[in-house]
């Protein structure tokens, strides 16, 4: 993927391209700020939280105070340690799961949304009305009423129990193709298409050479939609999925939580903690990563008129 | 028939390929599940709409879709409400900080389902949890979160906390491309910064708007995740049959009754599809 987008330079609040003219010289609120701020403290508070239980032995846990840590011990290293030697390497194996599932997954659903997005937005075809309507008709649909039938389906075609399984239905991202045609809509003018064919280039080669790179913003957004839902997905894997072996993380974690409950199981509720930790903070970093693209993109975007 | 529009067709093709396979015949399988049943003793054999008139007179059904009915009209406004006020203040150019802003709100969208709620469910609890901490510290008895009345509070808390970002984002998106000119000519009229967010920007984004509506209305009916997994910490509280997903879970996955599941699986669609219409039909009535 490339852009030309410098990324390497931060955009601050105070460049020109981050700041639409008729703002220079806005007066800075310092009431707006505190108010916003309790709103940042209340989305920091449990990630706080889970950072501070992270480093608690199971005593800890039950012992010490839940925003703060506890004072003799820090077993953060020695919980992470545990965590991917639990079980065997369990943990280890449902990272790996995890990260077949998003590259193939997301990386396939932003694929198909970006293409046709594009379509959308930008030819005229008989029943394109229609293709949008049933897509968002779709969506309507409870995951459920799909999950069932396709389970069944699904084992009939022999493919529960496998990776493709869990695949396959990340494919489809309705979300991400409405984004990538209003994205489209926006950032590719119609006259250079135009001036395109008229050149003589195919459809697909303008798509590739005029059109893509203008689309670069929106597609890393639509990527880190996908890679979200893909990595967070739960229902999906939950009930394709028997072997442990092909679990990703998240149902990997809950069954380890729920451990505790059953008879004889032991209660790991310090590496259901660790876990969690260390299952979002790849994501964390990709989208503070993934961000600055993205941002530019926005500052692009917004001084078009 | 131009040469365009089969060129449309090549490129939404293959996601409208997958999108039949993974939605399209799951529905139609669905429709068609929904009008068989299934017994030991007999087999198959075509019901027609019994199952329809069964679940409707369903009061365990009905329950869930009431729980959920409730649950959308307090927490999406709520929910909608904080994001679309966030990226106001956000947009606004007024902020000190606000890239700072910009993500930490928006990160607990990058935690998973599972996460957020074992998390919180770690925090709700009273043994050894953020709200026992406080009963201890201030010798006081807080309302317990999981209790029978305040459950779906408690839920609604999580999925604010996990989507409220995630909606503020795509506001702001919508708010960084309305043209500077519109702002500029309302400033040189002296319109003040209120006057400018109802006259000009909430009509800008109400594209945005509706889309987050139907959005969050189709979560809301679909809730299973939270429910599902604090349901060991309240068991007698979260029933099998919470939400109308968790009963059809319930009904496919431990009772094999395949039939019924699908056919609340439908009606709860149905219910689904007609209020996102209702929600963008007003969203795009007027100019």
């Amino acid at each position: 993927m490339t852009t030309t987008v410098q990324s390497n330079r931060r955009t601050t609040d105070h460049s020109p391209a981050s700041e639409k003219p008729y703002r220079r010289g806005r007066q800075r609120s310092v009431l707006l700020t505190l108010l916003t701020s309790l709103f940042a403290i209340y989305s920091l508070v449990p990630l706080l939280w889970l950072v501070i239980n992270a480093t608690k032995t199971p005593e800890g846990l039950l012992s010490s105070f839940g925003l703060w840590f506890d004072d003799g011990e820090f077993a953060l290293f020695d919980n992470i340690r545990k965590t991917f030697t639990y079980q065997d390497g369990a943990f280890t194996r449902w990272l790996g799961n995890t990260l077949l599932y998003v590259v193939a997954g997301a990386g396939g659903a932003t694929l198909l949304a970006t293409l046709g997005g594009y379509g959308l937005a930008k030819f005229d075809f008989v029943g394109k009305r229609a293709v949008f309507a049933t897509v968002i008709g779709a969506v309507a649909v409870p995951g459920t009423a799909l999950a069932v039938p396709t389970f069944l389906m699904f084992s009939k075609l022999g493919i529960t129990n496998t990776p493709w399984s869990v695949i396959i239905p990340s494919l489809v991202s309705p979300f991400g193709l409405y984004l990538m045609w209003t994205f489209s809509a926006q950032a590719v003018p119609d006259e250079m298409l135009e001036a395109a064919r008229i050149d003589g280039a195919s459809e697909f080669r303008t798509f590739f050479q005029v059109s893509l790179p203008l689309l670069a913003p929106g597609v890393v957004t639509v990527l880190l939609f996908t890679v979200v839902a893909t990595w967070n997905n739960y229902f999906l894997p939950l009930i394709m999925l028997r072997d442990p072996s092909w679990y990703p993380l998240t149902i990997g974690l809950n069954s380890w939580n729920d451990q505790a409950q059953t008879v004889g199981g032991e209660a790991v509720f310090n590496l259901v903690i660790t876990g969690s930790l260390i299952t979002i903070l790849p994501l964390l970093a990709a989208f503070l990563f993934l961000q600055r693209y993205w941002q530019s993109g926005l500052a692009a975007g917004s001084v078009k008129e | 028939m131009t040469r365009r529009s089969w060129i449309g067709w090549q490129f939404i093709g293959p996601f409208m390929a997958v999108f039949a396979l993974v939605f399209l015949a799951p529905i139609g399988y669905s429709v068609y599940l929904s009008v068989f049943r299934t017994r030991l003793v007999g087999g198959t054999s075509f019901v027609g709409l019994e199952n329809y008139t069964n679940a409707l007179s369903d009061p365990q059904f009905w329950q869930g879709v009431t729980r959920v009915g409730l649950f959308l009209a307090v927490q999406v406004p709520i929910m909608l409400g904080l994001a679309l006020v966030v990226a106001l203040a956000i947009d606004s150019g007024r902020l000190h900080g606000k890239a700072f802003f910009r993500v930490t709100i928006f990160m607990p969208y990058a935690v998973p389902a599972v996460v957020a709620t074992l998390m919180w469910g770690f925090m709700y609890s009273n043994q050894f949890g953020l709200v026992g901490n406080i009963n201890d510290a201030l010798n006081i008895t807080l309302p317990e979160p999981l209790s029978a009345n305040l459950a779906l509070a408690s839920i609604g808390n999580i999925v604010t906390w996990e989507f409220v970002g995630y909606n503020m984002l795509i506001f702001y998106s919508a708010l960084r491309v309305v043209p500077a000119s519109l702002y500029e000519s309302a400033e040189i009229d002296g319109a003040g910064a209120f006057r400018i967010i109802r006259a000009i920007k909430l009509p800008a984004i109400r594209g945005a708007l509706v889309i987050a509506t139907i959005f969050s209305v189709i979560g809301s009916f679909q809730l299973f995740n939270e429910p599902a997994i604090m349901r060991p910490l309240a068991r007698n509280v979260l029933t099998t049959d919470y939400t109308p997903n968790m009963y059809a879970y319930t009904l496919s996955f431990a009772g094999q009754q395949y039939n019924y599941a699908a056919t609340v699986a439908i009606i709860m669609g149905v219910i689904t599809m007609v209020v996102a219409y209702v929600v963008q039909l007003r969203g795009t009535r007027e100019n």
